[in-house]
């Protein structure tokens, strides 16, 4: 018992950082992800700018949607929210305080993947190569090209293999100037990130720490419940089937003894524990039609009460109906007294 | 068993060490971070100071942020700090005593950083390149103004092709160099006297009142830690009661709907106890389907139970 408190209470205290565990393997993931994905440019005019700004913002928000699915407090929520209120009144505040404690913690793997895509430049470079400024940074004695060409040039800066605009803008120049914004918006995105991750956990104390201690204590009290009556069910479905099976071996042995016209056999007291385990089924044929018939006819999900020691050899009904039946036969009211 | 109990006390009476291993790792991790960041000046005049500092300054900052919210005992300050009155009285040297501790420990990560970076020379001979005295070094000397600023900008970028082979740029570049080393060193010596210092000469100023505030710092943290463990054991009997009354309540009602005699014996069998005359589907279906659609009210004082359809007429809502 204390040990199994022990367990639980380690768990549940820890349940919290179970959660962090796995948003810090999801944030690794990520900055794994983006290393072994392998950028590759278009360098064309309009192409450029829709694979940067993709490979940029769509697999954060696949990363924030997989930190909801991960996360198996995310059923939890949904049935507390849906749930109808019956006799147990909704609190609003619960259910705000385990969204956002999901949500912070979703949001880590896609900030990562932003930051170190950001840092690296290469997307950056990619979708901007075409607005670099070419007066302030290219070499002003070069013909001007029309705006199309010129694009088409710009367009070609992240490909350095086919880049021919070397005379209007050196390549080195302009790569350094994007990859300096880029790594300058990276650096203001990661302070931007952890001073609203520190504004928020520190602003809590200061307001409404009275009702957070409520809201996580009732969002842990549903955790438990839940999990608690799961197990309270287990065991149920456990015992029932227990007592089904029981009560079935028993009908089919009482049936097979009154079809052989035998008396049922009654156990001398002094047998043991291993002929009652058999459950009065000591041969080859009456095993086989025992496995035949639960085969082909399972037992009704219905229990019996135990029965009363009775002297007659007569069969009682092999499926009670499922519901409190109306007795065929008067032999048979001792088997439907439900 | 005794395992489970040993690492909880020690996790408990040890949350300064915990602290420490977090403050460790978060320098190794701006050490990994500062080696792993390609860092690329834009070697252009105005942009090179801008991007320079920007990277010696800016990342340190996120990392105190970070020291700050990865510390347990921030919270626990600010609590403690914000918290009414009421019957315990605050002690402010405690508290002040906690704010020096998280902050000393949020400040080891941004001055690894910085030192790092100093120790490395690229932040500061991309920031100050443009800002040397052209005069010293023979191949700006002759150049006109804007040409030198020009020249002087690129002179972190080796592999430029104005550059390249340039032995006034690495001059230049030596020069900021040991400027930017030098400084570094100068600022680690002083920071290890500094702690030096303060580790010495802290016990002869008021020893008893520091004792006195690290003893009730680390009480008010394990005073936490035991309510919120208290609150969880509190819940999970909370649940397990309420539980149990409604399986009964069920149990109850399925009695007074199905008409059945009364058994022989309550504890026929060992079984059939824990089945609770829930004994066919329908009637598991039916506890089921109370279970979603009508949860049973967080109250479970004895007087609630006795009810025979189950119900309770004080309906009692989450407060």
């Amino acid at each position: 018992m204390d040990k199994f408190r022990m367990i639980f209470q380690f768990l549940q205290s820890n349940q919290e950082s179970f959660m962090n565990g796995i948003c810090g393997i999801m944030a690794l993931a990520s900055a794994q992800m983006y290393s072994a994905f392998d950028f590759n440019c278009p360098c064309l005019p309009h192409y450029n700018l829709a694979y940067g700004l993709g490979i940029l913002l769509v697999p954060p928000f696949i990363l924030f949607l997989l930190g909801f699915v991960l996360n198996n407090n995310v059923s939890m929520l949904a049935e507390e929210w849906r749930r109808p209120q019956g006799q147990r009144g909704k609190d609003p505040a619960v259910l705000r305080y385990m969204f956002c404690s999901m949500a912070q913690r979703a949001m880590i793997a896609p900030a990562v993947w932003v930051s170190v895509t950001l840092l690296d430049g290469k997307c950056i470079t990619c979708a901007f190569c075409t607005s670099v400024p070419v007066e302030t940074l290219g070499n002003t004695s070069h013909p001007g090209l029309s705006q199309g060409e010129m694009k088409r040039v710009l367009a070609r800066i992240p490909c350095k293999e086919i880049y021919n605009g070397q005379e209007l803008i050196a390549n080195e120049v302009a790569v350094r100037y994007l990859r300096c914004i880029s790594q300058a918006l990276g650096w203001c995105f990661v302070l931007l990130m952890t001073t609203l991750a520190f504004l928020v956990r520190s602003l809590r104390p200061c307001f409404t720490q009275a009702a957070f201690l409520k809201s996580r204590y009732w969002s842990h009290y549903i955790d438990i419940e839940r999990k608690l009556f799961d197990e309270t069910c287990a065991e149920h479905a456990r015992s029932f089937a227990k007592v089904c099976i029981q009560q079935f071996f028993e009908g089919m042995s009482t049936d097979l003894a009154s079809a052989h016209c035998h008396p049922p056999r009654k156990a001398p007291a002094d047998v043991g524990e291993a002929a009652e385990k058999l459950l009065g089924i000591t041969d080859q044929g009456t095993m086989n039609t025992a496995l035949k018939s639960w085969h082909r006819c399972k037992p009704p999900l219905h229990l019996h009460p135990p029965a009363l020691p009775s002297g007659n050899g007569w069969a009682g009904e092999e499926q009670p109906p499922t519901h409190p039946p109306v007795p065929r036969r008067e032999m048979a009211a001792y088997y439907s007294r439900v | 068993m005794d395992r489970f109990r040993m690492i909880f006390q020690y996790f408990q009476s040890n949350s300064e060490s915990v602290m420490n291993g977090i403050c460790g790792l978060l320098a190794l991790a701006s050490v990994k971070m500062y080696t792993c960041f390609d860092f690329s000046c834009p070697c252009l005049p105005w942009y090179n100071m801008a991007y320079g500092l920007g990277i010696m300054f800016v990342p340190p900052i996120a990392l105190f942020l970070c020291g700050l919210i990865l510390n347990r005992q921030s919270l626990v300050m600010l609590e403690e700090w914000r918290r009414p009155q009421g019957c315990r009285k605050k002690d402010l040297a405690v508290i002040r005593y906690m704010c020096s501790s998280i902050m000393q420990r949020a400040m080891i990560a941004p001055v690894i950083w910085i030192i790092v970076t100093l120790l490395d020379g690229k932040c500061l001979i991309c920031a100050f390149s443009s800002s040397v005295d052209p005069e010293k070094f023979v191949g700006f000397a002759n150049a006109s103004l804007v040409q030198v600023q020009q020249l002087l900008a690129k002179v972190p970028c080796k592999d430029d092709e104005l550059m390249r082979n340039n032995t006034s740029r690495k001059a230049v570049s030596k020069y900021l160099r040991c400027w930017s080393q030098a400084l570094g060193w100068s600022i680690l010596l002083i920071l290890i006297v500094a702690a030096f210092l303060a580790c010495w000469l802290r016990p002869c100023f008021n020893q008893a009142t520091l004792l006195q505030a690290r003893h009730w710092s680390n009480y008010i943290d394990i005073e936490q830690k035991i309510f919120e463990e208290t609150c969880c054991e509190h819940s999970r009997l909370f649940a397990h009661k309420c539980i149990l009354h409604f399986f009964e309540s069920m149990r109850q009602e399925m009695k007074l709907h199905s008409f059945s005699l009364p058994r022989e014996g309550e504890g026929a069998e060992g079984e059939e106890n824990l089945l609770r005359d829930i004994t066919n589907k329908d009637q598991v279906n039916k506890l089921l389907k109370m279970w979603y659609y009508e949860k049973p009210p967080l109250n479970v004082s004895q007087a609630t139970q006795r009810h025979p359809l189950g119900r309770d007429h004080k309906t009692s809502k989450i407060k």
